[in-house]
């Protein structure tokens, strides 16, 4: 009882949330909803049994992507109300649009629920151990390729950002090692003996 | 009781959603890059989704992977927002044509 309605809360939650990020005025309220849809789906699949999942959808979708976005939004002075001119133009192919797609959704289940399905297995495979020790058995055995490779996509994406938004700013002053080096006593230090009572110029 | 039908019923929900603000919001782009990871969110809660109750594991091993894909996906793309920023001093996309595409 509990799991039918937790699933309805979450499943109302994250579609009313995913609709308000598409139509909130302010991106800044986007990306909030945004962080919204995304509990409320790790929700859902904590219902499903996938904790890992939905703890690496909260960890890595809030925690990193929707605060990037943040990010994004506040830094570029954008004016974001010319932006949207082209909304109501686009309102009806867009709707058109999203109606056939979720037309052509609901004709895929019922056709799949009339034909013979690909039956056989059993849901009923209670699994004996925890869901991350049987995802991490997985991934370091039968997907250790592609698993690698997953490390190899987000080590380029991180070098491809670096390098794309890096520039040289002029008026910057950074540490240049080799002149501190180079750097000896006799050019860095000086010896004085002023008289009494006198200052001395540097 | 929840079946398989239902989880698929809001995937579908929100991949259409998420199609229609690509549609909707043409000339904002990080609004459309939000449009794509709700679609990525609703192709993830699918595969989580037949995983469990098909009992098998490697669903939730590539829901893993398009995570993965969708977060470096979103790094790049907001990069390549920022340096479009700072050429042309907006990020309506809807009249693009510098590379003459």
């Amino acid at each position: 009882m509990i799991t039918i309605l937790a699933f309805y809360l979450f499943a109302t939650l994250t579609v009313t949330s995913a609709l308000l990020v598409i139509f909130a005025r302010n991106p800044v309220h986007s990306v909030l909803w945004l962080i919204v849809a995304f509990f409320n789906a790790a929700g859902l699949m904590l219902i499903l049994g996938a904790e890992f999942i939905a703890m690496l959808l909260v960890i890595v979708y809030v925690g990193a992507v929707a605060v990037l976005f943040l990010f994004i939004v506040m830094m570029l002075d954008v004016d974001f109300a010319a932006l949207r001119s082209g909304f109501t133009r686009n309102l009806p192919f867009g709707l058109l649009l999203a109606l056939v797609l979720l037309a052509e959704m609901i004709i895929a289940v019922a056709a799949w629920k009339a034909g013979p399905v690909a039956a056989g297995v059993s849901p009923s495979a209670v699994p004996v151990q925890p869901n991350i020790v049987a995802v991490g058995e997985l991934l370091y055995t039968r997907f250790l390729m592609p698993f690698e490779l997953a490390g190899l996509i987000l080590l380029v994406a991180m070098i491809g950002a670096i390098v794309l938004t890096h520039r040289s700013r002029g008026d910057s002053r950074g540490q240049n090692i080799s002149r501190q080096i180079d750097r000896r006593p006799e050019e860095a230090v000086r010896n004085m003996q002023p008289e009494v009572g006198e200052g001395m110029s540097l | 009781m929840i079946g398989l039908t239902h989880y698929l019923a809001v995937a579908a929900i929100l991949f259409t959603i998420g199609v229609l603000g690509i549609f909707l919001n043409r000339k904002n782009i990080i609004l459309m890059l939000m449009a794509i990871e709700l679609i990525l969110l609703a192709v993830n809660i699918n595969l989580v989704a037949f995983s469990a109750f098909l009992g098998d594991l490697v669903g939730q091993v590539f829901a893993m992977f398009v995570l993965t894909v969708a977060a470096a996906e979103a790094a790049i793309g907001l990069a390549i927002l920022v340096i479009f920023f700072r050429r042309r001093g907006s990020i309506a996309v809807d009249d693009v044509n510098r590379m003459r595409g």
